[in-house]
């Protein structure tokens, strides 16, 4: 198997790649260039689609043209684009249409802008911040090889249930160099795009194709009424919420467990790991789909024991805590180690093992 | 080779039955589906066609021709058209349907990356001088003077003047064709369905980035019956979009 050295906004490309995609759109915005720009360098040399678009909306809108085709594509951003994509990602989510979004978190909160790391944008990825209600499966990456992984498995999950599908990364894990196997995922095989436009000429059965989000206005088969596209609306969620994906490392009788994903999720297992060298008993929650959030892993511990979770999210007021309180529904305390932990107190700062150790030590 | 003439009844691409009829009384947009659905079938694109709407009066103007349709919403056609080119390598006719507001307004930076990116796509647009859907509020396109529920006692200085999407266009050098035209004499059906013929053979070419207006009437928001809707664009909106050819190059 071949092994290389790449950081992970490279990754990000090669398993694009890996993965049959064929279009790329996007804009220039820092800390994701390095996955722009893997995909100027080498898409149009391979015959497929690359797009420097105007804006962050025209680049989103151009994913919606793309996945319309059946073709697999992809596009990347960090904060502020992502929030001119929010219209565009609600309007894919209503046409159900397949795509894969990559964030890579940069600062950007009141109080701590910067193009350098955060974890900020938890709540608008999990929760979306375009109109009319949708619902979009997250995934986190620790790791460069996690994020070669999981971006083939979101372009898998895009076209199982058509929908977007994001991933959620961080300047940190974007710019992180490791070695990296590339290996092929092998995913379970998927219904041909009967429904994608391609011209009515290229369609086996030769009748015109229509994408829209307005498939209820219209009344048209097969969702000829608002609530028979309600109900199917409802029961593809509901599938989605069985996507659910955690690494759990249990220890029974653990009074302590810390939760944390992406760049904190690395940190915050260095620390578990040195605690239970010297012998205190904390359990490490990382959750991998940030949406749906792994709440059977919280009400689990609770039941292994778990009192205290000490959540790892290197922004100002905390995010995912909000998804861990809701999961422990007031059975266990819910602590926050953020942005004031960091080691600097600038940009550059971040939040280190033994920092996430201390805070431990403080609430064992 | 010859070039197949519809003589009479309707084209065989324009299948009205498809979807409810949206439109009022005196609207023009039925007359541009019709032109659309001649023009596909004389080129011989129908197989390799696709239209793509956004959101106004025109979203449904692609339901009833016979062709492979995407919509996307308000103000993005032009983004969408340069999605389904690339992601389908270059091979189909992307062409846009858009309202004035949508192409020129909401949608200004979608039609200017378009057209500086020399995207082989055409984009339509319909004016009609207001926001027809939503009740008549005034557009970019709206005249001087002209009374809107938006601009109750008319269009003054102080919002700004009526702006001139294809002479803006024809600038620009990836843009390869850039015309005007309006659907009130059969004369002028013919020579708008000339200017529409161009921009799509243009494309099939592979030239660059197509744009034609077509000045379309609104009698339920002009407040005017159809006759009279036509005589206005006749008499004062072509006065300020002149009918025409403003670019037609065939390299850019």
């Amino acid at each position: 198997m071949e092994r290389v050295f790449i950081q992970g906004n490279e990754a990000v490309g090669e398993a694009a790649l890996t993965a049959g995609c064929h279009a790329f759109f996007g804009y220039p915005i820092t800390p994701q260039n390095e996955t722009f720009e893997w995909f100027a360098q080498k898409f149009p040399k391979m015959g497929r689609a690359f797009v420097q678009a105007q804006s962050e909306v025209g680049a989103i809108n151009m994913v919606y043209g793309a996945a319309a085709t059946g073709k697999r594509v992809i596009t990347s951003t960090s904060g502020p684009g992502w929030g001119l994509m929010q219209e565009g990602i609600a309007n894919l989510c209503a046409a159900e249409l397949p795509c894969v979004i990559v964030l890579v978190q940069r600062g950007g909160t009141p109080g701590a802008p910067s193009v350098q790391h955060a974890q900020a944008d938890y709540l608008s990825a999990t929760r979306g911040g375009g109109g009319s209600g949708y619902r979009n499966i997250v995934l986190a990456p620790a790791s460069v090889q996690e994020t070669y992984d999981l971006v083939q498995l979101a372009f898998y999950l895009a076209d199982k249930y058509r929908n977007p599908v994001v991933i959620l990364s961080d300047a940190l894990i974007g710019h992180l160099m490791e070695p990296l196997e590339l290996r092929e995922l092998k995913f379970d095989s998927l219904p041909e795009k009967e429904w994608a436009v391609r011209g009515k000429g290229q369609q086996n059965d030769k009748i015109r194709r229509y994408v829209t989000f307005a498939a209820v206005v219209q009344g048209r088969e097969p969702y000829p009424t608002m609530m028979s596209f309600a109900k199917h609306w409802y029961d593809k969620v509901e599938k989605m919420k069985s996507e659910v994906r955690v690494e759990m490392t249990r220890m029974d009788d653990c009074k302590l467990w810390v939760v944390a994903y992406g760049y904190t999720a690395r940190v915050s297992k260095e620390a578990v790991n040195e605690a239970r060298a010297q012998g205190s008993k904390v359990g490490f929650i990382c959750p991998i789909t940030l949406w749906p959030f792994p709440e059977k892993a919280i009400s689990e511990a609770i039941e292994k024991g778990a009192e205290k979770f000490l959540v790892i999210e290197d922004n100002i007021d905390g995010q995912m805590i909000e998804d861990v309180r809701n999961a422990s529904q007031g059975k266990a305390e819910v602590h926050h180690l953020g942005l004031f932990a960091r080691h600097l107190p600038t940009p550059a700062g971040m939040i280190l093992p033994h920092t996430v150790f201390e805070e431990m030590k403080r609430l064992l | 080779m010859t070039q197949k003439v519809l003589v009479s009844g309707n084209p065989r691409l324009w299948n009205r039955s498809v979807g409810r009829y949206p439109y009022c009384p005196g609207c023009q947009h039925p007359l541009m589906e019709r032109l659309l659905a001649e023009v596909i079938d004389e080129l011989g694109i129908e197989d390799r066609a696709i239209g793509v709407t956004g959101v106004g009066c025109h979203a449904r103007l692609c339901m009833p021709l016979d062709i492979d349709v995407v919509q996307v919403i308000h103000g993005r056609a032009a983004d969408a058209a340069t999605g389904i080119k690339h992601a389908l390598d270059g091979k189909p006719i992307v062409f846009t349907i858009q309202g004035d507001g949508d192409c020129a307004s909401i949608g200004s930076e979608g039609f200017l990356g378009a057209s500086h990116r020399c995207e082989r796509i055409s984009i339509f647009m319909l004016n009609n001088t207001n926001y027809g859907t939503t009740g008549g509020q005034m557009g970019p396109t709206t005249l001087m003077g002209q009374k809107t529920t938006s601009t109750p006692e008319g269009r003054t200085e102080s919002h700004g003047y009526p702006l001139h999407v294809p002479e803006l266009v024809a600038t620009m050098r990836g843009v390869c064709y850039a015309a005007r035209g309006a659907l009130t004499t059969a004369a002028q059906y013919q020579q708008t369905k000339k200017f529409i013929r161009k921009a799509l053979k243009r494309q099939m070419d592979d030239v660059g980035m197509t744009f034609v207006e077509v000045l379309v009437a609104c009698p339920a928001n002009w407040r005017l019956k159809p006759v009279e809707s036509l005589k206005w664009i006749q008499e004062e909106v072509i006065k300020e979009f002149p009918l025409g050819e403003f670019k037609d190059v065939d390299r850019t």
